[in-house]
């Protein structure tokens, strides 16, 4: 952890993030070399969860196409609003400040778009599963991070050296393929700290709440009661969250689910279909399965902390017999541990019915081909690639 | 054991709890006396089971008195009879075939099964029915682990097993399928906890299996080819095979095979995964089915374009006995014509997954006459009720779903369409209305028009909103359905309401076993006039209402009588959920939420679920609830 090895990872790793971010937008947008360090700095200071709140106001059009653009925001196939080529570099900078700013000074904005951004999402997640943000002891992610961070880094720099060398933008197939022999201790540990890693991203990581063992618990307790003059006609500031109340009106989740989804086929060709997108969540070893609305978040990092509370009680669960938890509570370090000590990866079944990992291509290309999802054991991801980037690319 | 009893015996429901068809049921009641003699290994320390073995100087007495109670089928019958004296109660457990357990925690599996001891039937229910709609925590409980683990030592004679809103393991189907030799019948609502490992250990191990419906349940795809699982040498006694809220994808040949070897399959309803294609394929197949729920409505993309499609007409004209009809998921108009030969024979049809409009439903409820059972979605729009009060003059059970759940939706029905139902269809019994916006005059117009209602379920989506027309709230309207309608059992109310609403259904809400409340009341009053009118109220389900301590006190007299009490988000304080424990100490008082299952006294009680109980406080509560003593 030497300042001068450092400063070098550090350096390598952005160019070589960059490189790839131009490797995939540059098939789809510019071909033109001097064009591209100019995308790559944009590339590098977004982060997902800005781009895609903001690209969402922009026509569909425009959207598909900036989203191609910034495809790689996966790189390494994790779930994670920043690519992780740039995790370790955070955390090994900073442990306590989970900040980009110092990291991509050549992009001012880049800080207030990314707050405003975690605004929305706040305001914009009608259910109970985000509403208590948990915040993740950074001091653990560091820890996790460290030891990683090198590998990675020397990863990257191999990819980014061959793909100088080949002097072509390959896409992420040619990643994918120099990626996945990676033995598997490695792997897992990348997934498991990408997840915690995104739990702390949020800015209210600062204040760390206790994990709550109630899951999507009702929060309408706290709702203030409407006037009586029709609440549901008032006036909302964001339509999102507009007279939102768990479990209201009563209709089970199964069946906005199925009707979600044959909505989303109906209109397949049009415009995206308004409403609920449901997918089921299963986990590997947990006896339950969950279903998450996409639409209820806007980046992974939400997505992300909402499974994590969810499904944190199975890996609980292991401990007691029987799924039946003791009365008491069990620690909160406990808890983590189990989540990411066990080493899981998030994993989705695309449209093509073909397992990829979570974090393969932007948030708005995934919501759209994401059949479901699987918490899986990170030994048994080995060989799932991050091939979507190819597949959108054959696409167009 | 006379306290016992009465608290036993189950609160009345009308229907008997499975699916049974009357025949079935005195079958079954015979045979339970017939088959085990006293031999089986009861466990029951009980001193019924005792005195019964020993000789006993009435035996000729029971004997008569076992063969007149095995002519009594409903429960609450029986309920009564076993309440007569300790003889009757003795021969009403060894006679009784079915056991309903409306609370699984309000009795343990332990002394069920030393009660009754020739069960062959069981039907339990778990969470109460908010937990539907997200309002109870994960993991609340409500295992059927101890109850499959009981049984098995109790009943290996077991046939039948109906489980609604429970948690159930693919290890309890594995006990269930291995202990049970001669099983037959699975059903499980709202369940979860199981995947399709669990299912093809049912489907390879109960070999005379006749029923498995798994009907809105949930259930986790493990990579499991479960409908291979059923034994392919034999001739399968299937009679019905409901999986459509599977959602993974089945293996058709398997599913196709097992159609072919199935002569009494009477019943099935596929997932999304099948297409219209294979639907032909199985139809063709099986043309004796009298209920058949759809998988996707549509031909898969592939085979679309220049494939010639089968005569889907046909092969549905050729289901003469076909008499329910469900499924249509992902539904292309195109393909609805092919229904109609069975149109006219139809008595239940369910479109509530069907994206439909007007026009599409016109041209199939044209050809119902006979309907008596209709779900539909609010596509339909007014108009399209409009046509279904034309021409269903024999409908029962009309349930109008919404496309778009949310509070702020368009709501494409509304008072037009429920006057419009309530005029043509007048033997009406059962409606769930799902509108944006109703007036009191249709509801009154509904509650003079169909005077046969016992169910009366109106959610308004937008909360707190009045009629629309005269801007006042809906007590009138709900005031008029609990008096015009005579029979009424359930009622679910929304809108705006006051105490007054309350009032109305404290006087006039007599037979009201379950009531549903969101939203709605202005102060303590409401509540009471409930606790303090309703004298047959088993299920209260209340949320988001303005009532507190004293209205909660004022039903204490009521509480043993009950099944359960529901209050999410009211304004209860701990204090008082403490003093009705103290108060009713057979009374189970759950409390939800708090740090660490502390309540402190300033703050309110985000979830308050209580219920009766033999047993006290449960082992199982995870750590976020709280029971009072």
């Amino acid at each position: 952890m030497s300042p001068p090895l450092l400063g070098v990872g550090e350096e390598e790793g952005q160019s070589n993030v960059a490189l790839l971010a131009s490797s995939a937008s540059a098939d789809s947008l510019c071909r033109n070399s001097s064009e591209l360090k100019e995308r790559n700095y944009m590339g590098l200071s977004d982060c997902s969860s800005v781009d895609s709140s903001v690209v969402s106001t922009e026509s569909d059009e425009s959207k598909r196409s900036t989203l191609n653009l910034k495809a790689t925001e996966l790189r390494l196939g994790l779930p994670g609003s920043q690519s992780p080529g740039r995790d370790p570099e955070l955390c090994l900078l900073s442990s306590t400040q989970l900040d980009e700013k110092p990291l991509f000074p050549l992009h001012p904005l880049n800080d207030g778009h990314y707050s405003s951004s975690q605004k929305t999402v706040g305001s914009g997640s009608k259910r109970g599963f985000s509403d208590a943000m948990d915040g993740f002891s950074e001091v653990k992610i560091t820890a996790l991070l460290k030891g990683i961070g090198y590998c990675l880094l020397l990863d990257l720099v191999l990819i980014t050296t061959l793909s100088l060398v080949q002097g072509k933008y390959r896409a992420n197939s040619e990643v994918c393929a120099m990626l996945s022999p990676r033995p598997s201790s490695n792997f897992g540990l990348k997934t498991g700290s990408v997840l915690e890693n995104l739990g702390t991203q949020s800015p209210n990581a600062k204040e760390v709440a206790p994990p709550k063992i109630v899951q999507d618990r009702p929060r309408a307790a706290n709702e203030p009661r409407p006037s009586h003059n029709g609440a549901a006609n008032g006036n909302s500031s964001a339509p999102a969250t507009k007279a939102q109340v768990v479990g209201w009106p009563p209709i089970r989740s199964y069946r906005k689910n199925s009707l979600a989804s044959s909505k989303n086929t109906d209109e397949i060709d049009g415009k995206a279909a308004p409403g609920a997108l449901f997918v089921k969540v299963s986990m590997d070893g947990a006896p339950y399965l969950r279903k998450v609305d996409l639409k209820n978040y806007s980046a992974y990092k939400d997505l992300s902390s909402a499974l994590e509370k969810m499904f944190s009680c199975f890996t609980i669960g292991q401990y007691g017999s029987h799924g039946t938890l003791g009365k008491e509570m069990l620690s909160e370090s406990k808890l983590k541990d189990l989540l990411h000590g066990s080493e899981y990866v998030l994993t989705y079944e695309d449209k093509d019915g073909d397992w990829m990992l979570v974090g393969d291509v932007p948030w708005e290309m995934f919501t759209d081909t994401c059949k479901r999802l699987r918490i899986m054991k990170s030994a048994d991801a080995i060989g799932l690639a991050p091939r979507a980037m190819e597949k959108c690319r054959n696409r167009n | 054991m006379r306290k016992d009893r009465t608290e036993m015996s189950e609160d009345d429901d009308r229907s008997p709890p499975l699916d049974l068809r009357g025949a079935d049921i005195a079958e079954s009641s015979s045979k339970t006396r017939n088959c085990s003699g006293v031999t089986g290994p009861v466990a029951g320390p009980g001193p019924s089971s005792m005195e019964f073995q020993a000789p006993y100087p009435d035996q000729v007495l029971e004997n008569v008195l076992e063969n007149v109670l095995q002519f009594l089928s409903t429960r609450r019958d029986r309920n009564a009879a076993s309440l007569v004296c300790k003889s009757w109660c003795r021969v009403e457990a060894l006679t009784r075939s079915e056991l309903f357990i409306g609370n699984c925690y309000s009795v343990s599996p332990r002394r069920a099964t030393a009660r009754f001891a020739r069960v062959q039937a069981v039907a339990i229910k778990g969470r109460p029915r908010f937990a539907d709609f997200n309002l109870m925590p994960l993991d609340w409980g409500a295992h059927f682990a101890p109850w499959v683990n009981a049984m098995a030592a109790a009943y290996p004679w077991l046939e039948k097993v109906y489980l609604k809103r429970m948690s159930v393991s693919d290890d309890d189907l594995t006990l269930l399928a291995e202990s049970f030799p001669s099983f037959k019948e699975l059903v499980l609502v709202c369940c979860d906890g199981f995947g399709t490992s669990g299912l093809a250990v049912i489907a390879s191990k109960c070999r005379h299996l006749r029923v498995l419906d798994l009907i809105e349940s949930e259930v986790s795809d493990d990579d499991v080819d479960w409908i291979a699982c059923f034994p392919e040498s034999e001739t399968s006694c299937l009679e019905s095979l409901i999986f459509d809220c599977v959602e993974c994808p089945i293996n058709f040949e398997a599913l196709e095979r097992l159609v072919v070897r199935s002569p009494s399959l009477k019943k099935l309803r596929l997932n999304r995964v099948v297409s219209i294609g294979q639907l032909y394929r199985l139809m063709v197949r099986a043309p004796q089915l009298t209920h058949i729920g759809t998988g996707s409505f549509r031909a898969p993309e592939s085979v679309a374009q220049g494939d010639p499609e089968p005569d889907y007409t046909a092969a549905f004209a050729a289901c003469k006995s076909l008499v329910c009809l469900s499924g249509f998921r992902e539904i292309l108009a195109d393909y609805l014509p092919v229904i109609h030969p069975v149109c006219a024979n139809l008595t239940s049809l369910n479109f509530s997954y069907a994206n439909v409009d007007a026009e599409q439903l016109k041209s199939v409820i044209l050809h119902c006459h006979k309907l008596q059972t209709f779900w539909v979605l609010d596509s339909i729009c007014d108009e399209g009720l409009q046509a279904v009060a034309a021409t269903c003059k024999d409908l029962h059970e009309l349930r109008v779903f919404p496309i778009d759940a949310r509070e702020d939706s368009e709501g494409p029905v509304s008072e037009v369409g429920l006057q419009a139902i309530s005029e043509g269809c007048r033997k009406l019994q059962s409606i769930l209305y799902f509108c944006q916006h109703m007036t009191n005059a249709a509801v009154i117009a509904m509650s003079n028009n169909c005077p046969d209602l016992e169910v009366f379920r109106l959610c308004i989506m937008g909360r707190h909103r009045p009629d629309h027309v005269t801007g006042a709230p809906m007590d009138e309207g709900f005031g008029a359905i609990v008096r015009n309608c005579k029979k009424l059992t359930r009622l679910a109310i929304s809108g705006l309401l006051t105490d007054r609403a309350f009032s109305y259904i404290g006087k006039y809400g007599k037979l009201v076993r379950t009531l549903s409340v969101a939203f709605a009341g202005d102060s303590d009053m409401g509540l009471k006039y409930v606790l303090e009118g309703c004298p047959r109220l088993q299920k209260l389900e209340i949320r988001d209402s303005p009532f507190g301590d004293s209205a909660l006190l004022s039903g204490l007299h009521h509480y043993y009588n009950m099944r359960f009490l529901w209050m999410s988000s009211c304004r209860l304080s701990p204090q008082g959920c403490q003093e009705i424990a103290r108060a009713l100490p057979r009374l189970v008082v759950e409390v939800f939420g708090g740090e660490n299952g502390e309540l402190h006294g300033d703050e309110t009680v985000d979830i308050l679920y209580m219920y009766r109980s033999l047993e006290g406080p449960r082992e199982d509560a995870p750590g976020f609830v709280t029971i009072l003593q």
